[in-house]
This record gives structure tokens, C-alpha cells and sequence, in this order.
């Protein structure tokens, strides 16, 4: 250790590129398994497209955790609110969702998603008032009152939309492919994608390079400290709260689009994807949330293609994978 | 009160409450004829004793698992299997119980180990996912497992319906299999809870108590914490799969709907808050207030949701349709964790002033 004069600049922290080279090495180690190239491309572009849907529910759930040690339970709740008000949405307006004209569209889809954010945020802020407000610090209520919270919802959805799958067509000019050579690339895929890569750069850009983001990941590092040098700490997590749930909405928009169908159940299901991401990046951190949303959806696409059975259990395979590697996650951020 | 493991249930009204639902569970082949009433009677003892081994890891370690149907799913499927493919004798019960029981108490282990040798705080995480493959595998392996449509299996020949154990002229009443069955489950339901309680008072019971409270003094103190959770985790999952094993043998099936869902899980969670976690007997109370609801409310809700609609009220007859009780019982869930976190029990408990109730945090 050499002694460093006061004026010298503080030494900047060692980069941990190691969890940035998995999914790298990963898709390269799977060209020769997968055989044709083309076939390659079209698989890692869907494994992109689908890591970066999960990475945009997954990132609020990390965030709330990090910054308050509150593990909510019923952020799946979030994604499917999100998904059903986007169908209030469509529904009156199938005509211009079916034109074949990408404005007309966009002008439908944008609104919706929109409102499903603005939805999910709000609901955000009475869930974060009325069930976490009054078990802060208390893991076991808070896995308790977050558990219901979820029943309370889809149970509500259930009685307001009935219990039917609602068909969510994808609009006209999202449909097909961009064919390059033999290469197919769903073009719905393209666009989750950018918007995926958008909401990762403006997450990063904000904890990064504002103020605000200074304080996020303060707090993250030490709640206490940022509450003693008098910021309230309390409202900066609400925000950070509600942003996650709007981000959790969009994502649910996102992924019935992607399925094309939308289901009070789909909370279940993506609730355990959700969890199994946020456990592998590490709880809190946004980097390891990105990386793991593409692990997960890798492996389930490579997975798929070679071997289905396998499928089923790949998530867990990978989750164990990465605990045994690196037991607090790819990257653990709180000292918790 | 060495039956009970010198933990009676401290409060007059409790012990009255646990006594008349003990006396009507054993006397309901007698006292409410039907099909039905005996159902309900039987699945109210299967999740007590279900309820009460998922309260030793909720209620007495403070650990939230989410994997306790999955033990109780290998239970029900061990012997489902079994049944079905070596026929209806005592050899494929024995078969079903000495492969489902180590099962369900090995997996509990690998997880136990695993899960502790990262955060504790993954450990609700991880159950979840685990739970959620094994379901999904369940309803895959339909070679094995019959898939989404379950196993059907005959009993052995002494617990079926038709025979006829005393003919009806020695009492008024026909004992026949069925009966046999239920008490049965009746008996062995008791005797796991029984046997759960004494786990809990016992100096084991003790440090696990410490360890919720404080889980960094109770290794300060020199108690090994790894091995007291992984083995408290064993011993649940034992108990959790033994349930299963009598849930198949009364209702002759096993499937996801009945042993591995979700909901299943969502409803112990349920009785475990409402009835008081770290009680035991708060299993009791509340596996009978959940079931009978779940069985006797709904045609309830279906009235009311009638009576609503016919008076032309907007959205109440969607929200008081009888599919939609879990609704209801999620915001009680919720109001009982805000307000009276120790549940019934405990409220019964504090109301004679008695303070050494268990009020887990």
C-alpha cells in the first residue's frame, strides 16, 4: 500500500467485469451446441429481447430492496395491473391497432403504456402507504402484508375482468420479422429490446450522474448516515417505490404484448422469474439485475432449443450455479 | 398435561373452543351424517396437522417458506404412485411411506443446506422457486405422475366404503371403511400435532424460539443456528409430507390441484396468521375457521352476490361472487397481520393478561 497525499484523486474502485463476461462467454459457448448460425442469432436476439422485459420488472423490486430492505412479494401484482389497463386501452381503439400504419400504432400503443405506468405507480404509493408503511424493518410482516397485498389484487382483477384470458393482439406493424440472409428477428422484439437498453441507460444515467441518484445509492450503501446529514429518506423510497411500480406496469405491458394474451395468473408466474433474476444480480443492484435478466432468459431460450425438459428446472439450475460462484449474488451491493 | 407437553392452552375460553372442535371432529360420523360434513371433517384434520408443521418454521424460527406444499405434495404423490402402480395392498402403503418420507426430509435438507449457506434472507426466494420447478416438473412427468390429471388409486380392501366393519343393528350406526379411514386420519393428525408440540417445548423448541427472536445472540451463545434451522426445516417437511400421505388416502387422488397448487400454499399461510403463529394450537383454530368458510361461506357469497345483482348494485356482485372468497379472506389476512398479529389464539391468550403468550416479530 503506498500512502496517498491529500490532494491526490481517491483510487478508483477495481471494475468487476468477471458477471459481465457470463452471458458473453455463455452465448459463445452455445454456437457449437446450437449448430447453424442463423438459428444462433434468432435465438440470442429473443433471449435479449425477453432478458431486457424481465430486467424492466425485476429493476423496481432490486431497487426497493437495496435502498429499504423491504422484500415485496406482491410486485407481481404491478405487471398485471399494468397489462390489464393497457387493454382498456386497446380494446376501443382495435381499429387503429390493426391498421397496418406504424404512427397510428404507436399512437395507440404509447398512451397505453403510459397509463399503465402512471396506474401502477399510483397504486404503487397507496401499497407502499398502506401495507409496507407500518412493517418497515420487519421482514417476516412485510413477506406477510406483501403476500396478501398480491392475493387482495388478482382476486380483485378476477372480479372486475372476469377470470377469462383477454386476447392482446400485437398491433399491425409490429408483427413479422426483419429478415437479414437466413436470419429471422421478430421486429416486436426489436423494439423490446431498445426500450429494454433505454430504461437500463436512464436507470444508470440517473443513479449515476444527478443528485438524486447520489442519494439513491447512499442510502443503499447506509440508510442511516444519509438520514443523519438530514435528507428524509423516507420520501426519496417512495419515489423510488413508485418508479418501480410504474417500470413493473410498463413490463407487464410488455410481456402481454409479447405473449399476446393477458391472465390475472401471469403475477404468479413471472413473480418466481422475477425473484430468481433478482437473487442471481444480487439484491439492489441494478447492474446485476441487467446481467441476470439475460442469464435467466438465455438459458431458457438456449435451454429450450436443446434440451425442453430441461427447461423446466434451468432456472433453478442457474440460480444454484450462481449462489455456489458467488454466494450474496453477481454483485452484492448492501452490506446486509 | 404430560400429553401436552406442559403447554397447556393458557386461556379458559381457547381450551373450551379446542375442545368442542376436537369432540366434533371424532364424533362427525355420528353426529352430522353425509358425505360432505365427513370431507370437511377429515380435511380439517390433514391441515391442522399440516398448519402446525409449517407454524414450527413460521411461527417458532421466524423462517417464511414457501416449499411446505411441495413436502406435501411428495407425500401425497409418493403414495398416490404407489397405489396406482403396485395395486391396492398394505405393501404399497408401506412402499408409498418409506419412499415419500425420506424424500420429502432429504430434499428439505438440500434445500435447508443450500438456501442457509447464502442469505437468510433468499430463503423465502429461493422455497418459492424451488416449489414453483417441482410443480411444474409434476405436471410434466405425466408418465409418472398422471400430469394434470392426477393419480386415482383404489385403497386397500379394510378401508374401503363397502366393507362393513359393525353392521348397523349392534349400534343404529354402520362402521364401515370409510369410517375406519377417518378416524384414521383423525388419529394420526393428533398425534403428529401432539408430537409437534412436544418438539416445541422441548430445549430444541427453545433455541429455535431463540433464534427467531435474535438470531446473532443465539450463535453468540454457542448454539449452532445452521443446524437447529436445517433440522426444525427436516422435521417440518416430515410432518408436512406425512399430511400429504393421508390426504391421498382420503380422497383416493392425487393431483396438483389437491397437493401442489399454489393456492395450497396461500391457504396455510392463512390459517397459520389467522389461527396465531408461534401456538400450535393456533393450527387448530385455524385450519377449522379457513375450511369451514371455504366450504360453508361460499354458498354464503353466492346469496349475497344473488341479492346484490337482483338489486341491480354495480360491481358488488363480481365482488361478492362466491369464486371470488379468497378476496375476502386475503384482506382479513391482511387486517389480522396489521392488528392482531399473534391471531386468535394469542388474542385469546393476552385478553386474561397473560403475557408469556408467543408474539413472534
Amino acid at each position: 500500500m503506498t500512502e496517498l497525499a491529500a490532494s491526490d484523486p481517491l483510487p478508483k474502485p477495481k471494475r468487476d467485469l468477471a458477471p459481465i463476461l457470463l452471458p458473453v462467454a455463455l452465448a459463445l459457448a452455445m454456437i457449437p451446441l446450437v449448430g447453424s448460425p442463423s438459428t444462433w442469432l434468432t435465438l440470442t436476439a429473443a433471449s435479449l429481447a425477453m432478458g431486457m422485459m424481465i430486467f424492466i420488472m425485476a429493476s423496481g423490486l432490486t431497487l426497493v430492496f437495496g435502498l429499504m430492505d423491504v422484500l415485496n412479494f406482491g410486485h407481481g401484482a404491478f405487471i398485471a395491473v399494468g397489462a390489464y389497463v393497457a387493454t382498456l386501452v386497446f380494446a376501443p381503439f382495435a381499429a387503429s391497432v390493426q391498421a397496418d400504419s406504424l404512427w397510428l400504432n404507436l399512437a395507440v400503443l404509447a398512451p397505453a403504456a403510459l397509463l399503465s405506468m402512471a396506474v401502477s405507480g399510483a397504486l404503487g404509493l397507496v401499497v407502499e402507504r398502506v401495507l409496507i408503511l407500518p412493517v418497515y424493518g420487519q421482514h417476516l410482516k412485510q413477506i406477510l402484508m406483501t403476500t396478501g397485498g398480491l392475493i387482495v389484487a388478482e382476486q380483485t382483477l378476477y372480479a372486475l375482468w372476469g377470470p377469462q384470458i383477454i386476447p392482446m393482439p400485437l398491433p399491425a406493424s409490429l408483427r413479422g420479422s426483419f429478415i437479414l440472409g437466413d436470419v429471422a428477428i421478430a421486429k416486436y422484439r426489436v423494439l423490446a429490446m431498445l426500450i429494454g437498453l433505454a430504461v437500463f441507460v436512464a436507470i444508470q444515467l440517473v443513479l449515476n450522474r444527478t443528485k438524486l441518484g447520489l442519494l439513491i445509492r447512499a442510502g443503499v450503501e447506509n440508510r442511516e448516515m444519509v438520514e443523519a446529514l438530514g435528507y428524509r429518506i423516507r420520501r426519496l423510497f417512495l419515489g423510488v417505490f413508485m418508479t418501480g411500480s410504474a417500470l413493473a406496469g410498463l413490463g407487464g405491458v410488455m410481456w402481454a404484448l409479447y405473449r399476446e394474451q393477458v391472465h390475472a395468473s401471469m403475477s404468479d408466474e413471472l413473480t418466481v422469474l422475477i425473484f430468481v433474476v433478482v437473487i442471481i444480480g444480487g439484491l439492489g443492484s441494478i447492474g446485476g439485475c441487467f446481467i441476470g435478466a439475460i442469464l435467466v432468459a438465455m438459458v431458457a431460450n438456449y435451454g429450450g432449443f436443446l434440451v425442453p425438459k430441461l427447461a423446466l428446472v434451468s432456472n433453478i439450475l442457474l440460480m444454484v450455479a450462481v449462489l455456489m460462484w458467488r454466494p450474496r449474488g453477481l454483485y452484492a451491493v448492501t452490506s446486509r | 398435561m404430560m400429553l401436552l407437553s406442559g403447554d397447556p392452552p393458557r386461556s379458559r375460553v381457547l381450551t373450551l373452543i379446542l375442545v368442542v372442535i376436537i369432540l366434533a371432529l371424532a364424533a362427525t360420523p355420528f353426529l352430522f351424517p353425509g358425505a360432505k360434513a365427513l370431507n370437511v371433517a377429515a380435511k380439517i384434520c390433514v391441515f391442522a396437522a399440516l398448519v402446525a408443521s409449517y407454524d414450527l418454521l413460521l411461527g417458532y424460527t421466524g423462517t417464511v417458506s414457501f416449499a411446505h406444499t411441495m413436502f406435501y405434495g411428495i407425500g401425497s404423490y409418493a403414495i398416490a404412485i404407489a397405489l396406482y402402480g403396485m395395486g391396492a395392498n398394505w405393501a404399497a402403503v408401506a412402499t408409498g411411506i418409506v419412499i415419500g418420507l425420506p424424500l420429502a426430509a432429504l430434499l428439505a435438507l438440500a434445500i435447508g443446506l443450500f438456501s442457509l449457506r447464502v442469505a437468510a434472507i433468499f430463503f423465502a426466494m429461493i422455497t418459492l422457486a424451488v416449489a414453483s420447478a417441482f410443480q411444474v416438473l409434476a405436471s410434466q412427468l405425466s408418465w409418472l405422475t398422471g400430469g394434470e390429471d392426477g393419480r386415482s388409486f383404489q385403497l386397500p380392501e379394510l378401508l374401503r366404503p363397502g366393507t362393513v366393519l359393525i353392521s348397523k343393528n349392534l349400534f343404529g350406526f354402520e362402521v364401515n371403511g370409510r369410517i375406519l379411514t377417518f378416524y384414521l386420519v383423525f388419529a394420526i393428525s393428533a398425534l403428529m400435532i401432539l408430537a409437534l408440540l412436544r418438539v416445541v417445548n422441548s430445549p430444541f423448541g427453545r433455541v429455535l424460539q431463540a433464534i427467531r427472536e435474535n438470531r446473532f445472540r443465539a450463535e453468540a451463545l454457542g448454539f449452532r443456528t445452521v443446524f437447529h434451522l436445517t433440522y426444525a426445516n427436516c422435521l417440518a417437511a416430515l410432518v408436512a409430507a406425512s399430511a400429504g400421505i393421508l390426504n391421498a388416502l382420503w380422497l383416493r387422488y392425487a393431483g396438483p390441484d389437491t397437493s401442489l397448487s399454489f393456492s395450497i400454499m396461500l391457504d396455510i399461510l392463512l390459517m397459520v396468521v389467522i389461527g396465531g403463529m408461534g401456538t400450535i394450537y393456533g393450527a387448530i383454530i385455524g385450519a377449522t375457521i379457513f375450511i369451514l368458510a371455504q366450504n360453508y361461506l361460499q354458498s354464503l357469497m353466492g346469496v349475497a352476490s344473488k341479492a346484490a345483482s337482483e338489486a341491480g348494485l354495480p360491481l358488488l356482485p363480481g365482488l361478492l361472487h362466491p369464486d371470488r372468497w379468497l378476496l375476502w379472506l386475503g384482506l382479513l389476512f391482511i387486517a389480522s397481520v396489521y392488528f392482531f398479529p399473534t391471531g386468535v389464539v394469542g388474542r385469546l391468550r393476552h385478553g386474561r393478561g397473560d403475557k408469556s403468550a408467543g408474539t413472534p416479530h
